[in-house]
């Protein structure tokens, strides 16, 4: 039972990796329990005579030690505030808190074991069946399932440190740390190739680990020569969890200091699959009972950890592991009753328990034996999953009776090993560095002379499932019952038994049970396991944490350099894209009077920016926006807008002429990099004898618009090398000059809030001790900083749309009233065929002007036009106007409806509907425009 | 990920690379039919094996390239320069 008492350590072992003077403490299920430095939580748990350790998903049948590895289904277990650890593998660790995951209340007394009296109605498709009907329930059935799916429990409030991610370029890499991993690593590296050898295991050795002593010999020789080689890196606990295009494969490295895992992003030339072999289980009624292990499993605990797995053993064997088991066991002490060979006519018929575990086996010579350890070795599996993410296809050599390499991989990987054959340690490591200077041959010079010896599988018995029904899928709980069940259903593809029973789709995706599975359904089928085939396989080959894959976000925050001064001064922020910038100081309806009466100054610096120079600049211009700029005078500036190829806006600005064969473009803020990027594809792919080089400026300089009546007469204050008269610098102009004593200024006369104002650009460096002092001369005028929402009101009120806010993705250049500007005549320009087919056709949306008749109502944006149950249109942009005292909006309405004085019906968000009033003008206020040009 | 040739930075991480698409011709925008111009907009031959497109080399030199790449194996057997070329503009 769980709770049995009394060591069961051993006397030294040869290979054994636990210090016996140093002992570990830990607490399974809230018992407390000794360890040693070097054991894993399973090796203490049998050290310590725990036999059932976990219940299993679906039916919550008693588990114990399986497989022994990693791979376990049956040892996950919660460890502190870490959910699913992976019990056979993880190393114990002085306080740890172990426990048992979905079981309740106890291990010893688990509720949902009655699961198992119910298992005639939980088979083959059971949640398909069960949880279909009536679909109100789904989110019951949820609930329910939840409850029952394995799984621990992730703390709400864990460490949420981020887990960096880094890069690794090697020529070689190795997957796998056995010998023949380590031999291909050696050459590979001898003959002068980077090498990275990654291990899963916490020591390099493979299967030599758990061996006789001439094969620890041989792995301690490699493990020095490898930790020698200046050309070899070794990575252990570490996995390759996936291979993709050209060989970029992912590394995920475990047990870091401060993260639990971090994922290195491998580029290699070439990649040396070499996992070796996965132990299968063997299909027999009571195959999952605790105390049924395979040979490798009983093999670690013995030969590593100096642990006896049971006292009175059964051996089933069909290959030489078994055998290397019996004696294992019988050099600790343990009681090897009988060693029935499947090579010599021996067969397994079930096993028995008493109390919830292994407590005989019955024979298929009719004999029975009691027994409290069943040790079966039935064969093995290829892990050959980094071959199949290479695009190879694995066929199946019925006389080894498992899966190898297919003709067909990928000239940069290459496979060694137990993946490819078997023979004596000397045919392995030949085998390894043969294919390792493949690798490297491959890696450098691109032409492979190396060949490889002769190497495939010695013939195995096609030992997959007995006489009995047993489990298949030990995470999914899969019985071979259930499999023929669902066979005969007509679920008789691999692909469509996996999806309807479930199986190979647990925690162990498939390492330890697609060949039963496959061997099963072949054999309801009637046909060969080559013609049944298997099932896809995906990456990543072992779970990696999310916060693995996340890693660091290196997302940039940009700010401008006056950011500060906000942020110190009552500036709310707001994020603009990867901007940072000042939404409000405190209330923005009193910035916009302050705006209208007197003046004030924003922070626009995110607005993009580039110079453009060469003496085709104006061919450029004509070609990506809708108007002309053949005529644009030098100290001018005019308003564009741009469309893509299909007619729709997506960005607009203001460009100026600078001097003969200089222009400076401003974009909006967030279009800055699609603007650079679409001038520069015109630019590169349309017309390279273009003279035109553009340059990012955007936050070269720092950008303050001045608004408001006053804003002359501040400007003026700093400035006494341009006349900023109205007669000698009027509106929509641009001068060049000296501001504050700074040089090299840009102003222009342009206005988004629709006042007298000046858009300044000066070198960044400057812009802090700019825009201070122009607070400083303001204070006199009762200046204000503005921030983005005072900016939006104004703009609103002066009926300026937003590329992206007043459209969208399919928004054509006549739907948003900038008929006046697009220029049909024009010889050509981006988007213009459609462009002339939406104004001949009069087809789209159209941006107007509305007023809801109840001046208090703003109704949110998006609200919808709804008429005869079908949307003609909606509201883009509503605010309520500190200015008109009143709500005002932009629509996009249906042509139809974009008449003067139509009154449409605004369907707000809770359903409640109120009536718009559609206006002549975009604009609020001062539609002529006098405030602009005075 | 694809490794893509860059004929200014050599071969780097498609994840540097913007893809453009398939090459195509832009019609005549003074003769083109609505059918012509959409099928340039919008229809892709998407074949099975080479086509030729462009990348454009968006977190590195900035500069469009034409590849010729192999839709099935991601195989890139050449790239070319479009454009202005070197650093010195």
């Amino acid at each position: 039972m769980s709770g049995a008492q009394g060591s069961s350590r051993g006397a030294q072992r040869l290979g054994e990796v636990v210090d016996r003077n140093r002992t570990i403490t830990f607490t399974f299920n809230g018992k407390k329990y000794k360890g040693l430095e070097g054991d894993t939580i399973i090796s203490a748990l049998t050290a310590n005579g725990v036999k059932i350790v976990s219940r299993s998903w679906k039916y919550h049948r008693r588990r114990g030690v399986m497989s022994g590895n990693y791979h376990d289904p049956n040892c996950h277990f919660q460890v502190n505030d870490e959910p699913n650890v992976r019990g056979a593998h993880r190393r114990l660790e002085e306080g740890m808190v172990v426990s048992t995951q979905n079981v309740s209340p106890s291990l010893k007394f688990d509720i949902g074991a009655v699961n198992q009296k119910l298992s005639r109605f939980l088979t083959a498709g059971f949640y398909y069946k069960t949880f279909i009907k009536p679909e109100r329930l789904w989110p019951t059935y949820e609930k329910v399932l939840q409850r029952f799916a394995g799984g621990g429990k992730v703390a709400a409030t864990g460490h949420h440190v981020p887990a960096d991610k880094r890069y690794a370029h090697p020529d070689v890499l190795v997957a796998g740390g056995g010998p023949s991993g380590m031999s291909a690593a050696l050459s590979a590296a001898d003959a002068g190739s980077n090498v990275l050898l990654v291990e899963e295991e916490y020591e390099l050795g493979g299967f030599l680990r758990w061996g006789t002593a001439d094969e620890l010999a041989v792995a301690q020789s490699l493990r020095e020569k490898v930790a020698a080689h200046p050309k070899i890196t070794t990575l252990t606990n570490a996995v390759v969890a996936g291979r993709y295009d050209q060989n970029w494969v992912s590394v995920i490295e475990r047990g870091l200091p401060v993260v639990m895992e971090s994922l290195i992003k491998v580029r290699t030339a070439t990649l040396v699959a070499a996992p070796g072999l996965i132990e299968r289980p063997y299909v027999f009624e009571g195959n999952d009972l605790p105390g049924v292990m395979l040979s490798t499993a009983v093999l670690r605990l013995v030969n590593l950890y100096a642990v006896k797995p049971g006292e009175r053993a059964v051996v089933f064997t069909g290959n030489d592991s078994g055998i290397a088991a019996a004696e294992a066991l019988r050099g600790i002490g343990v009681d090897v009753v009988q060693v029935v060979d499947a090579r010599h006519g021996g067969g397994l018929v079930r096993a028995t328990s008493s109390r919830g575990v292994l407590s005989g086996v019955e024979l298929s010579d009719g004999s029975k034996v009691l027994c409290d350890l069943l040790v079966v070795a039935a064969g093995w599996t290829a892990p050959t999953t980094l071959l199949n993410l290479s695009g190879n296809h694995p066929v199946f050599d019925e006389a080894g009776a498992r899966f190898v390499p297919g003709p067909d991989l990928d000239d940069t990987v290459f496979a060694t090993g137990g993946l490819v054959g078997d023979g004596t340690i000397d045919e392995i490591l030949a085998h390894g560095a043969a294919v390792g200077r493949q690798a490297s041959e491959r890696a450098t010079n691109g032409s492979v002379t190396t060949v490889a010896p002769a190497f495939s599988p010695d013939p195995h018995l096609p030992l997959f499932f007995g006489t009995t029904k047993g489990i298949v899928d030990f995470s999914e709980d899969v019985s071979s019952k259930d499999l023929l069940t669902a066979a005969h259903e007509g679920y008789n593809s691999v692909e469509l038994l996996k999806r309807y029973t479930t199986a190979t789709m647990g925690p162990a995706q498939g390492k330890l049970e697609t060949i039963n599975t496959v061997a099963v359904l072949a054999s309801a089928n009637g046909e060969s396991i080559e013609e049944t085939g298997t099932t896809v396989w995906r990456p990543p080959y072992v779970p990696i944490t999310l916060g693995a894959l996340a890693g660091r976000s290196y997302e940039p925050v940009r700010y401008s350099p006056m950011q500060a001064w906000h942020e110190s001064h009552g500036g709310i922020n707001i994020v603009a894209g990867q901007w940072m910038r000042p939404e409000h100081y405190g209330d923005a309806a009193k910035e916009v009077s302050t705006v209208r009466s007197g003046v004030g100054i924003i922070d626009v610096t995110p607005l993009g920016k580039f110079e453009l120079k060469g003496t085709d600049v104006t061919k450029l211009l004509n070609l990506v926006y809708v108007n002309k700029w053949s005529k644009l005078e030098v100290g001018a500036v005019r308003y564009g807008v741009m469309c893509g190829e299909d007619g729709v806006i997506f960005d607009d600005g203001v460009t100026g002429h600078l001097s003969e064969d200089r222009y400076f473009m401003s974009t909006t803020s967030s279009g800055a990099a699609g603007v650079y990027a679409h001038l520069e594809s015109w630019l590169q792919t349309g017309f390279p004898e273009w003279d035109v080089t553009i340059t990012n400026v955007t936050s070269a300089y720092a950008s303050i618009n001045i608004a408001g009546p006053q804003s002359r007469e501040l400007l003026s204050k700093l400035v006494s090398d341009v006349d900023l008269s109205n007669e000698a610098f009027p509106y929509m102009n641009l001068r060049t000059g000296t501001i504050a004593g700074v040089p090299g200024c840009h102003m222009w006369r342009i206005g988004f809030t629709g006042e007298l104002s000046f858009e300044i650009h000066v070198p960044a460096g400057f812009g802090a001790y700019v825009w201070e002092t122009l607070m400083e001369h303001g204070a006199d005028f009762g200046i204000t900083p503005f921030g983005l929402e005072a900016q939006r009101i104004m703009r609103l009120e002066k009926g300026h749309f937003i590329v992206g806010q007043d459209t969208d993705g399919v928004t054509q250049g006549f739907s948003a009233g900038i008929d006046w500007l697009i220029k049909l005549d024009k010889d050509d320009f981006i988007g213009k065929p459609e462009l002339q087919w939406q104004h001949d056709s009069g087809a789209g949306f159209r941006l107007v002007g509305i007023h809801p008749n109840d001046p208090k109502q703003v109704p949110t944006e998006a609200s919808q036009i709804v008429i005869d149950g079908i949307i003609q249109g909606r509201i883009t942009s509503s605010r309520f106007s500190p200015t008109l005292n009143r709500s005002i909006c932009l629509g996009l309405v249906v042509p139809a409806l974009a008449v003067a004085g139509t009154v449409v019906p605004i369907r707000l968000p809770n359903g409640t509907i109120i009536q718009g009033t559609v206006m002549e003008h975009h604009a609020s206020y001062d539609h002529e425009g006098a405030k602009l040009r005075g | 990920m694809i490794l893509i040739p860059c004929p200014n930075c050599g071969p780097r991480n498609s994840s540097e690379f913007t893809y453009e698409g398939e090459n195509k011709e832009r019609p005549n925008a003074a003769t083109v039919t609505k059918a012509q111009w959409r099928n340039y907009l919008y229809l892709k031959n998407n074949p099975l094996g080479w086509t030729t497109e462009t990348w454009y080399h968006s977190s590195g030199c900035k500069k469009f390239l034409v590849a010729e790449r192999h839709t099935m194996t991601n195989e890139i057997r050449s790239t070319k320069a479009l454009g202005q070329q070197g650093g010195a503009s």
